[in-house]
């Protein structure tokens, strides 16, 4: 018998995979502690073939990987400057969730920023200084949660009435608000001149410094967000309808009711994000003011499960690498990709580690251990 | 007669996780004959089946084939060792003629000659007395025929040792026994069949042995002959199980629910009901029968208001007179325009009428009860959405066929679930998930539902758990009528019968209940009248206490014209 079953396992597959069942937090975490680790060692070999100087003094090591504590917790003011890009890339990924939750893939955070931004700006250039300023910074706020609200909910209007794909529509949404910017920025711009030079006026107050009153706003925002979808009937309605909409019409649900009312709140925290950015940052526009955090706030509402308090660390981390990597391409004086490759990968090797948290490897021989191991 | 070993399975194991499916599984299967495979739902039968087909690999345990040792990785070596397995979710493709698909991913040395195909397919029906048209398109087919085909396209590949999963869950009694009958065939030729199942009946009538599993363990293989069905089912279970349904003849049966012509398309415009028309008594239970697919899903989703009908009237009756106005349903706006039109009366049989009241002394009126409807309600459902059903106060509990995919939302625990149908009650914005969770509570110490608590995803829990939740919350809703697609539906004998009280029970307490069905003796012997359908007509309607099961088959099978009755 024993001969057999050797003769059996010579045969078995090299590997084969199960999903599991279920698995410890702490295991869980461990494999995507794992992960991180290993994009990291990853990223240091591939900038070791890459990066001339540290061909030249390879102890420098070191360094590239202090740059990503550097970059972000390096000096007060790096620090300060971490809090603020995060509170407003978590305000970006905040604004998503609810249409994430409800199966709404809202890809036009970065168009819906944008509006938002310029929103703001239009209603600074034509009445800064003509108003008293917390009336100015009113109007700012209104102006840019309208736009955002009324990007957000064209996609979602067009879907209720038939059901277009949302994806590709607000993806198409974000080139019409990249080239929206670029006309006004022509109609403002006095011939001669590049960019729109910093307005005087519409600057929100600051708390202390510069970065707080933004943290804390966004602070609010989570907590707030947290509740709605949590603890409100339409947070309850956006998970039904998120989860099956045949559920939601079994229950009296109107989806396409949902469906318009989240998007409108979705557009309008993105257009939130966009006044943040003009009036707490800028004051200006250019067609890059959102910088691609609609894209990358995504990430963040993915990462952290689509829990708005989860989303607090994804996007500290996503910042911490952005901020790293900014700090490696100028200490190594490498060029502007290299922080893209290596936020890449890390991200890359975060998202690969979701597969082996939901499945399990044998190996060939081992597969009776391991399961030996799995009925304790 | 000496019986050659066809197939051996030796200490099979197979883990999901921390579940085992099948733990150290001995069973053996021989040329020229039909071992039936019993057990309840996720006793690991079809895990098992999976391992020799090729779909699963084991984690212990070796599989023997003609006394020779075989590792089977793929479906293709399961082919190649003349195994093949027909699923119980056909796998076909629809714009394909039957000859297409049964040549469909066969390898062969020689040019692909459809003719020939068609011969040899026409060939296999004629050898085992299947009736097919090798050039009929699949989408055109019903059922038993795509079952055929995916017989057919086993055999063709060669098969010897043949798996079906569940075979007869879908066919007439008519078409059960056609499906008999070749199988007799086939063993007669040589093959070794092996049919999973767990109906008692059908492993008594077709098989010559029969191995229960219980738990993912092998409790016994005995030879059918030598058995019987209550013994069968005590080593299935695990202990002696009462089979009988307790039918009390129906009380003070009054018409609750009235279907007048109804008439339905789907969205191809395909007439999906055809002139409908059936009344529902409390009290009754009343069975629909019939082939999967006929109309019953579309005709229960007419009645909730989830399918814009044609034509027709759902006239409900709203069993009022003498009871307590309540503002359960009802705005005290409502109440009060009600009473306007003089349809309260008091506890004296004075007419109500609120003038000059004040609305605090209204709602304490109200809540303590004094204020009583004058009349019965009938209305119209027609051309309600589900919200305006409700608001009219019309009770209506419906446990629809797909438990996770429209009676609940998987991801949510019970506690969440509850709440579906009554989270909009009060003004706040804020859920209210008191009431919910004390009523989580209440259905999983009333049903015995297994979960580790209340705000488990119901995904996770077995079939049987997920089932009782939802009619629970159906019947917590205290339904005028109860409407039950296919409740029993992947449930396990206990689960079955405690949904079967509970229907019994609902009855008794003067509800009309609608069941839904395709176990025809469940059907018999649960309901009062059954009413049968074919493609989206009623073909006729029997008494359940006197009509047998040969007689529902034949009308699951009747063609009506343009909704008359062929005499």
């Amino acid at each position: 018998m024993a001969s057999v079953k050797r003769h059996a396992e010579a045969r078995e597959p090299l590997m084969h995979l199960s999903k599991r069942a279920s698995i410890s937090p702490v295991r869980s975490w461990i494999i995507r502690i794992c992960a991180v680790l290993l994009g990291f060692l990853l990223c240091g070999l591939i900038a070791f073939l890459l990066i001339e100087k540290l061909q030249q003094n390879p102890g420098r090591i070191g360094d590239f990987y202090y740059a990503f504590i550097k970059g972000a917790f390096g000096t007060s003011r790096k620090f300060w400057k971490f809090l603020r890009s995060t509170a407003v890339l978590l305000c970006i990924a905040l604004a998503l969730t609810p249409a994430f939750r409800m199966r709404f893939w809202n890809t036009g955070g970065e168009g819906q920023t944008l509006v938002g931004v310029l929103g703001a700006i239009a209603v600074d250039f034509y009445l800064g200084g003509k108003i008293p300023e917390g009336l100015l910074l009113v109007l700012m706020l209104l102006a840019a949660l309208c736009c955002g609200a009324v990007w957000g909910v064209i996609p979602a209007l067009f879907k209720a009435k038939w059901n277009t794909n949302e994806t590709l529509f607000t993806l198409m949404m974000n080139y019409v608000a990249t080239y929206l910017v670029a006309y006004f920025l022509v109609v403002w711009v006095p011939s001669g001149s590049s960019s729109l030079s910093k307005l005087q006026h519409g600057k929100l107050p600051t708390l202390g410094n510069d970065y707080l009153l933004i943290i804390l706003i966004v602070l609010a925002l989570t907590i707030g967000l947290h509740i709605y979808l949590n603890y409100t009937k339409h947070g309850y309605e956006i998970s039904v309808v998120g989860e099956s909409i045949r559920t939601a019409q079994y229950v009296g649900i109107k989806v396409g009711k949902v469906v318009i009312r989240t998007m409108i709140l979705s557009g309008m925290l993105c257009g939130l994000a966009g006044y943040l950015i003009a009036a707490g940052m800028d004051q200006t526009i250019t067609t890059e003011s959102a910088g691609g955090q609609g894209f990358t706030a995504i990430m963040v509402s993915w990462l952290g499960k689509f829990n708005p308090l989860a989303m607090i660390l994804t996007s500290a981390l996503i910042q911490v690498l952005n901020q790293g990597a900014a700090q490696i391409s100028q200490d190594f004086d490498v060029s502007g990709a290299m922080p893209s490759v290596i936020v890449g990968i890390i991200l890359f090797f975060i998202i690969g580690s979701e597969f082996f948290i939901n499945y399990q490897i044998h190996f060939r021989g081992h597969s009776a251990k391991a399961g030996k191991g799995a009925l304790k | 007669m000496e019986k050659k070993l066809a197939l051996q399975m030796r200490g099979i194991t197979k883990r999901f996780g921390s579940v085992l499916a099948n733990n150290h599984v001995d069973l053996d299967v021989y040329e020229g004959e039909i071992l039936a495979i019993l057990g309840e739902n996720g006793c690991g039968k079809t895990t098992l089946m999976n391992m020799i087909a090729g779909i699963y690999f084991p984690d212990e345990g070796h599989i023997l084939i003609d006394g020779q040792e075989v590792v089977i990785r793929s479906p293709k070596d399961a082919f190649d060792h003349g195994i093949g397995m027909i699923h119980q979710h056909f796998k076909l493709v629809d714009l394909f003629t039957a000859a297409e698909n049964v040549v469909l991913g066969v390898e062969e040395e020689k040019r692909y000659n459809l003719k020939e195909v068609c011969g040899e397919v026409s060939r296999i029906a004629e050898r085992y007395g299947f009736h097919i048209d090798p050039a009929k398109k699949v989408y055109d087919m019903s059922v038993s025929e795509k079952q055929t085909v995916e017989i057919i396209k086993v055999l063709y590949r060669g098969a010897d040792i043949l798996i079906l999963d569940e075979p007869t869950a879908v066919l007439t009694p008519q078409e059960i026994s056609r499906l008999f009958d070749v199988l007799r065939r086939m063993k007669a030729d040589g093959k070794s069949i092996i049919i999973i199942t767990h109906k008692l009946n059908e492993v008594m009538e077709v098989s010559d042995r029969v191995a229960i599993l219980r738990r993912g363990e092998h409790i016994a293989t005995v030879n059918t002959a030598e058995t019987n069905e209550a013994q069968l089912t005590e080593m299935m279970v695990g202990k002696k199980i009462d089979l009988d349904i307790h039918r009390s003849k129906p009380v003070n049966a009054r018409p609750r629910l009235e279907i007048r012509n109804l008439n339905l398309k789907n969205e191809e415009g395909v007439q999906v009901l055809k002139n409908v028309s059936f009344t529902a008594n409390g009290g009754e239970i009343l069975g629909i029968a019939g082939i999967a697919g006929s109309g019953q899903r579309e005709l229960l989703e007419s009645i909730v208001g989830l399918q814009p009908l044609e034509s027709g009237d759902i006239i409900f009756t709203n069993p009022k007179k003498d009871k307590p106005v309540t503002f359960f349903h009802k705005s005290l706006k409502r109440v009060k325009e009600l009473a306007a039109q003089d349809a309260f009366h008091d506890v004296n049989m004075n007419a109500v009428s609120f003038r000059g009241m004040r609305n605090s002394a209204i709602r304490k009126w109200v809540d303590n009860g004094g204020v009583l409807f004058r009349e019965d309600e009938i209305i119209n459902l027609r051309h309600k959405t589900p919200l305006e059903i409700r608001e009219l106060g019309v009770r209506l509990s419906f446990v629809p066929e797909d438990r996770l995919g429209m009676g609940l939302v998987g991801s949510m625990g019970i506690t969440d679930n509850m709440m579906l149908r009554s989270y909009r009650k009060g003004k706040a914005g804020f859920l209210d998930r008191k009431k919910p969770r004390a009523l989580a509570e209440e259905i999983i110490e009333e049903l015995e539902v297994s979960t580790p608590g209340t705000s488990t995803p119901v995904r996770r829990l077995s079939g049987g758990n997920v089932q009782k939740v939802l009619v629970g919350r159906e019947i917590a809703f205290t339904p005028k009528v109860l409407m039950a697609a296919y409740p029993v539906r992947g449930l396990d004998i206990n689960s079955s019968y405690t949904i079967y009280n509970l229907l019994n029970r609902q009855k008794e307490n003067g509800v009309a209940v609608i069941f839904v069905g395709e176990d025809l003796d469940v059907l018999l012997a649960l309901c009062d009248r059954i009413i049968v359908m074919n493609g989206g007509a009623i073909t006729g309607t029997v008494d359940a206490r006197t009509a047998t099961k040969e007689e529902v088959g034949l009308l699951m099978t009747k063609t009506v014209e343009s909704g008359r009755e062929e005499q």
